[in-house]
C-alpha cells in the first residue's frame, strides 16, 4: 500500500486534485479569481510533491514503473504545467468554466504519466487514449469561436485516426511475436516483413502525436483555432511526453529494427525541419507561426533520436525542460497580447517595445532561446541535439541541420524586428501584467538562462538517462 | 592574472547599467567600466610580458579550466597568448572610443550601452577561450547585440541591413559550428573541443581537408572573405557610430582570429592544402574592395569597402603561412581595428555636424572643425599605409613575409595586392582633400568643433595608431612568438607529410 501511494505519487496527486476541483465545482462554492488561485496553490504543491520521495520500483505485475527517469519526465511535465496556470491567468479570467478546463488538461496529464511509466503496448495505448481525448475538448474550449470549435474536429478526427493505427499496428505486433511486453518485445522483435509493417504503423501514430512532416496537417489549424492556453500544452506537454516515449519505444522495443528506422528518422528529420522552417517563414498569425516554428523543433529532436544513444536521449530530455521555459514564455506573451487587445498577427507586433518592454524582452528572449542564439539555454539544447544527431551521420546532414538553424534566425528575427524596430500605425497600449504571469516569466527567464549556463542540470540528465 | 575578470567586468557593467535610472547614470557607469576593463587589459600585457620574461614557455599562459557539460568533454577553459593579448587590448581600445562617442545618445540610451557592453563581453570572451565550444558560445553571444544596435539604432536601409548581417554572420557560425562538429568526432579516440588538446592530436589529413574550408569560410564571413562580404557595406553604413567601430574594430577581428586560432593552428595539413586558394580569395577582396572604394560617395561606405580591402591583407597574410606573415596578419588586424574605429568616429562626428555623409556635399571643413579634420588626415594617411602610422608596418611586414614564399604565383600576389595601395591613396586623397579643403558651404560656418568626450576617443585611438606605427616593437615582440609556434605545427606537418 504504502509502495503504491509512493510509487504512483505523480499520478494519485492529480487525480486527487481532479477530484477537488470536481467536488468544488459541483458545490459551486468558489468561483471566479479565487478558483484559479487554489488550482495555482494546488499545482504548485503537486509539482514540489513531484520532487519528493522518490523512490524506484513496478506495480501491477510490472504494468507500471517508475525509475528516476520517468521521475524526471513528469516533474518537467508537472512544471509545464504549473507554468500554464501561472501564465495564462488573463486567459483563465475570462474562460468561463475554468474549472472544468483543468480538470480536462489534467486527466489529460494524467494519461501522460501513465503513458511514461507503461511498460505494455496495453497500458501504453489506453494511456495515449486518456492523454489526448481531452486534449480535443480543451481544443474547442473557446466556446464562442468557430474556428475552436472547427479544431476541436480536427483535433479529435487525426486523434482517432492516429489511434487506429496505433492499434492496428500493435495488434500485428501481438499477432508476430505473441506478446505485448515492452522487455518481452525486444528480444522477439526481428526485421520480418510483418514486424517492419507493424512498426511503421506504430510510427505513423507517434508522427501524428509529435507533428512530423509529413504527419503535421493538423497541428497549424489545430494550434490556431484552439485557446493559446491549450496550445501551449500541446506544443510543449503534450509533444515533449510523446518525445520521451519515442524514445523509449524506438531505443527498446525497436532496437533491433535500428537499420529501419535510423535512414527514416535521418530523412524525416531534415524534411520536418525545413518544412516548419519554410513554411513558418510566411506565418502573420502569431500562434500559427508558434506551430511551424514547433514542427521545426521536432525536426532537431529526431535527429539526437536517430543517433540512438544515451547522448541523444539526453539531449532530448534535456531539450524538452528548456523548450518549456522558453516555448511557454513565446506563448504566454501571445496569450497576454490576446487576452488584452484580441490581436493575434505578428504584424500587430510592432512598435510592442514602446509600451510593453517587459513583454518585448520576454518574447525576444524566449524566441532567442528557440532560435538557439546564446547565453539562452536553447542554444545548448539545440548545439546538443546536433552533436548527438552527428555522431553518426555524414557532413551533408549535419551541414543542411546547421542551414536550418540560419533559416530559423530569420523569421525568429522578423519578430523581434516587429516588436522592436518596426513603427506601428495605432501602437499598442500598455498592457497589465498580473502578478502571476509576472512570477511565471520570472521563472521562465530563470529557467531560459541558468539551465544553459549551470551544466549540473545536464549533467543530472545524463546520470538518469 | 584572472583572466575570468575579462568577463565578470562587463557582465557587472552590464547589470550596473541595467539597474541605474538616469542616462547620465548609464553613460557613467559605461564609463567606468570601460575604463576599468581598458586598466585591466594593460595589466594584462604587463603581467604577460612579466609571465614570458619570467620564463613561462606553456603556449597559452594564466590557464583556467573549469568543467561545464564533462559528458560531452566541454570544460570553460581559458588562457591566452600573445596573439590574444594584442586582441583583447585592441578591443578595450574600441570599447573605450566607443562608449565616449556615444555620449549624446539620447534614444533608449540604457539599452544602447548594454548592448555595447554585452558585445564586448562576447569580443573578451572570444579571444581568451581555448575551448571550441565556449569559443563559439561566445562567437554568437555576439551577433545579437549588433542586430539590435543596427536595427533600432541605425540609420538609412537599418531593419535590411541588420537582417542581413545577422543571417550572414549566423551562416558563418553555421559553418564553423560543422566544421568544429568534424574536428571533433574526428580528432581521435578521445573526443573533446579543446583547444589545446585538439592542438596535441595528429587530425586525420582527410578530416583536416573538410574541416579547413569550413572553419576557414565560416569565420571568413565574419572577416569580409570575398565572395562573403556584401555584409560589410550594408551593416556599417547603417549602424550608429559606435556599433560601425565595433563591426569594422572588434568583430571583423573574431574572424581574423578565428581563422588563425582555430583553422590554421589545428589544422595545419588543410591550411597546406587550401592556402592557395585563400591567398586568390584575399587578393581580389583587396583589389575589388579598393576599386569598390573608389566609386563610393558616402563616407560611411567609403569606409566599409576600404574595411574589404584592409581586411583582405589580413586573410592574404594568414594564407601565405610564413612566420612573418601571420605576425603581419595580427599586426595589421589591431592596427586596421584602430584605424577604422577612428575613421567611423570621425564619420560620425562630422555627420552629426553635417547631417550628410556624402563626400560632394561637404567642403573647407577644416575652417571650423580644426581638430576633427585633422584626425581625418591622420587617419586616411593610415589607411593609405604612410609610415610612421600603424598601417604601413602592419602592411609591410606582410608583403614581406608573403614574398619569402618563393614561386611566382605569391609574387603575383603580392604584386596584384600592393597595387591596391595606389587605389587606396586616390580615394583616401580625393576624399579627404574635399572634405576638409576647398571653399566652405554656407550652412556649415557656425558649426562647432569636437566636443571633449569626442576628442578624449580620438586621441585614444590615435595614440593606438602612433604607438603601432612609431614603435611597433613592442607589438611585434608580443606576437612573433606565438605565430613562430603556429609556424612550427605548420612545417611539422608538411615535413610529416613527404
Amino acid at each position: 500500500m504504502n509502495e503504491l501511494l509512493l510509487l504512483m505519487k505523480h499520478e494519485l496527486a492529480i487525480t486527487a486534485i481532479i477530484f477537488i476541483l470536481l467536488f468544488i465545482k459541483i458545490g459551486g462554492w468558489i468561483t471566479g479569481q479565487k478558483m484559479l488561485l487554489l488550482i495555482q496553490v494546488l499545482l504548485l504543491l503537486n509539482t514540489a510533491i513531484g520532487f519528493m520521495w522518490v523512490q524506484e520500483g513496478s506495480l501491477f505485475g510490472g504494468l507500471y514503473k517508475t525509475s528516476l527517469l520517468t521521475v524526471y519526465q513528469k516533474n518537467i511535465l508537472n512544471l509545464g504545467v504549473l507554468l500554464i496556470a501561472f501564465l495564462f491567468t488573463p486567459w483563465f479570467k475570462q474562460c468561463v468554466n475554468m474549472a472544468e478546463f483543468f480538470v480536462l488538461l489534467l486527466s489529460a496529464l494524467l494519461g501522460l504519466f501513465f503513458l511514461l511509466s507503461s511498460t505494455n503496448l496495453l497500458m501504453f495505448y489506453l494511456s495515449l487514449e486518456l492523454a489526448s481525448i481531452p486534449v480535443a475538448a480543451m481544443v474547442s474550449f473557446q466556446l464562442p469561436g468557430k474556428a475552436s470549435a472547427e479544431a476541436g474536429v480536427k483535433m479529435i478526427l487525426s486523434a482517432a485516426f492516429a489511434s487506429g493505427i496505433l492499434l492496428f499496428g500493435i495488434s500485428l505486433v501481438y499477432g508476430a511475436t505473441g506478446t505485448i511486453a515492452f522487455d518481452e518485445l525486444a528480444a522477439l522483435t526481428n526485421t520480418s516483413n510483418l514486424q517492419v509493417l507493424a512498426f511503421v504503423f506504430l510510427f505513423a501514430a507517434f508522427g501524428f502525436k509529435l507533428s512530423i512532416v509529413p504527419f503535421h496537417l493538423w497541428t497549424a489549424d489545430v494550434y490556431q483555432g484552439a485557446p493559446v492556453a491549450t496550445a501551449a500544452f500541446l506544443s510543449v506537454i503534450s509533444k515533449g511526453a510523446f518525445a520521451f516515449v519515442f524514445i523509449t519505444i524506438l531505443y527498446k522495443v525497436f532496437l533491433p529494427l535500428q537499420a529501419v528506422w535510423y535512414p527514416l528518422l535521418l530523412a524525416l528529420s531534415i524534411i520536418t525541419m525545413l518544412v516548419g522552417n519554410l513554411f513558418a517563414l510566411r506565418q502573420q498569425n502569431m500562434q500559427r507561426f508558434l506551430a511551424f516554428s514547433s514542427i521545426a523543433q521536432v525536426g532537431f529532436i529526431l535527429a539526437a533520436i536517430s543517433s540512438n544513444s544515451v547522448a541523444g536521449a539526453s539531449a532530448v530530455l534535456y531539450f524538452v525542460l528548456v523548450y518549456v521555459f522558453s516555448n511557454l514564455a513565446a506563448f504566454a506573451v501571445a496569450g497576454m497580447v490576446l487576452a488584452h487587445t484580441g490581436r493575434k498577427d505578428i504584424g500587430d507586433y510592432k512598435g510592442l517595445y514602446q509600451s510593453n518592454p517587459f513583454l518585448s524582452w520576454m518574447l525576444a528572449l524566449a524566441l532567442f532561446s528557440l532560435a538557439g542564439v546564446p547565453p539562452a539555454a536553447g542554444f545548448f539544447a539545440k548545439l546538443f541535439l546536433i552533436t548527438a544527431g552527428a555522431q553518426k551521420a555524414s557532413y551533408w546532414y549535419v551541414i543542411i541541420i546547421a542551414l536550418n538553424l540560419v533559416l530559423s534566425l530569420y523569421y525568429y528575427l522578423r519578430i523581434v524586428r516587429a516588436v522592436f524596430m518596426d513603427k506601428a500605425q495605432e501602437p499598442m497600449a500598455a498592457i497589465p501584467i498580473p502578478v502571476q504571469v509576472k512570477i511565471g516569466l520570472i521563472v521562465c527567464t530563470i529557467g531560459i538562462m541558468m539551465t544553459g549556463l549551470l551544466g549540473q542540470v545536464y549533467d543530472y540528465i545524463v546520470a538518469i538517462s | 592574472m584572472n583572466l575570468l575578470l575579462l568577463i565578470l567586468i562587463p557582465l557587472v557593467t552590464a547589470l550596473a547599467i541595467w539597474l541605474v535610472r538616469t542616462p547620465q547614470q548609464v553613460r557613467l557607469v559605461a564609463f567606468a567600466g570601460a575604463a576599468v576593463q581598458f586598466a585591466l587589459s594593460f595589466g594584462l600585457l604587463g603581467a604577460y610580458r612579466l609571465a614570458r620574461a619570467g620564463g613561462n614557455s606553456q603556449v597559452f599562459i594564466f590557464q583556467q579550466q573549469y568543467q561545464w557539460f564533462p559528458s560531452w568533454g566541454i570544460s570553460f577553459h581559458v588562457g591566452v597568448d600573445g596573439i590574444a593579448v594584442a586582441m583583447i587590448i585592441l578591443t578595450a581600445f574600441i570599447v573605450m572610443a566607443g562608449v565616449l562617442v556615444s555620449w549624446t545618445v539620447t534614444k533608449m540610451t540604457k539599452e544602447f550601452y548594454l548592448l555595447l557592453i554585452l558585445l564586448s563581453l562576447g569580443a573578451y570572451g572570444f579571444f581568451i577561450s581555448l575551448d571550441l565550444f565556449v569559443l563559439f558560445f561566445f562567437l554568437e553571444v555576439a551577433v545579437i547585440p549588433k542586430y539590435l544596435l543596427i536595427g533600432i539604432w541605425g540609420s538609412g536601409k537599418k531593419e535590411y541591413a541588420a537582417g542581413k548581417l545577422a543571417l550572414m554572420l549566423m551562416l558563418g557560425s553555421a559553418l564553423v559550428l560543422v566544421g568544429m562538429l568534424g574536428m571533433y568526432f574526428g580528432s581521435g579516440a578521445d573526443k573533446t573541443f579543446n583547444l589545446v588538446a585538439l592542438s596535441g592530436q595528429a587530425i586525420p589529413a582527410t578530416v583536416q581537408q573538410i574541416c579547413f574550408p569550413l572553419l576557414f569560410a565560416g569565420f571568413g564571413i565574419f572577416t569580409a572573405l570575398f565572395p562573403f562580404h556584401t555584409w560589410v557595406p550594408d551593416g556599417h553604413s547603417s549602424a550608429p557610430t559606435a556599433g560601425s567601430m565595433f563591426l569594422a574594430g572588434i568583430s571583423m577581428k573574431l574572424g581574423g582570429y578565428g581563422c588563425l586560432r582555430v583553422a590554421v593552428y589545428l589544422l595545419p595539413a588543410g591550411a597546406k592544402a587550401y592556402g592557395d586558394v585563400v591567398i586568390v580569395l584575399a587578393a581580389i577582396a583587396i583589389l575589388y574592395g579598393a576599386f569598390a572604394t573608389m566609386l563610393q560617395r558616402d563616407l560611411k561606405y567609403m569606409n566599409a569597402y576600404s574595411s574589404i580591402s584592409h581586411c583582405g591583407f589580413v586573410l592574404l597574410g594568414i594564407g601565405m603561412l610564413t612566420q612573418t606573415a601571420l605576425t603581419g596578419a595580427v599586426m595589421q588586424m589591431v592596427s586596421h581595428g584602430v584605424m577604422t574605429a577612428l575613421f567611423f568616429a570621425v564619420i560620425g562626428m562630422l555627420y552629426q555636424r553635417t547631417h550628410t555623409r556624402q563626400i560632394n556635399e561637404m567642403g573647407g571643413l577644416m575652417r571650423v572643425m580644426p581638430f576633427i579634420t585633422t584626425v581625418l588626415f591622420f587617419t586616411g594617411l593610415c589607411s593609405l599605409g604612410l609610415p610612421g602610422l600603424s598601417g604601413f608596418v602592419a602592411e609591410m611586414t606582410i608583403f614581406t613575409g608573403s614574398w619569402q614564399n618563393p614561386g611566382s604565383f605569391y609574387r603575383a600576389a603580392v604584386i596584384v595586392s600592393c597595387m591596391s595601395i595606389v587605389v587606396t591613396a586616390v580615394y583616401i586623397l580625393r576624399a579627404i582633400g574635399k572634405v576638409a579643403m576647398g571653399p566652405l558651404p554656407k550652412q556649415f560656418e557656425l558649426l562647432t568643433d569636437a566636443a571633449w568626450y569626442e576628442k578624449a576617443a580620438a586621441v585614444l585611438l590615435l595614440a593606438g595608431i602612433l604607438a603601432i606605427g612609431l614603435a611597433p616593437g613592442w607589438l611585434n615582440s608580443l606576437v612573433s612568438p606565438a605565430t613562430e609556434l603556429i609556424m612550427q605545427k605548420i612545417n611539422a606537418t608538411s615535413a610529416g607529410i613527404k
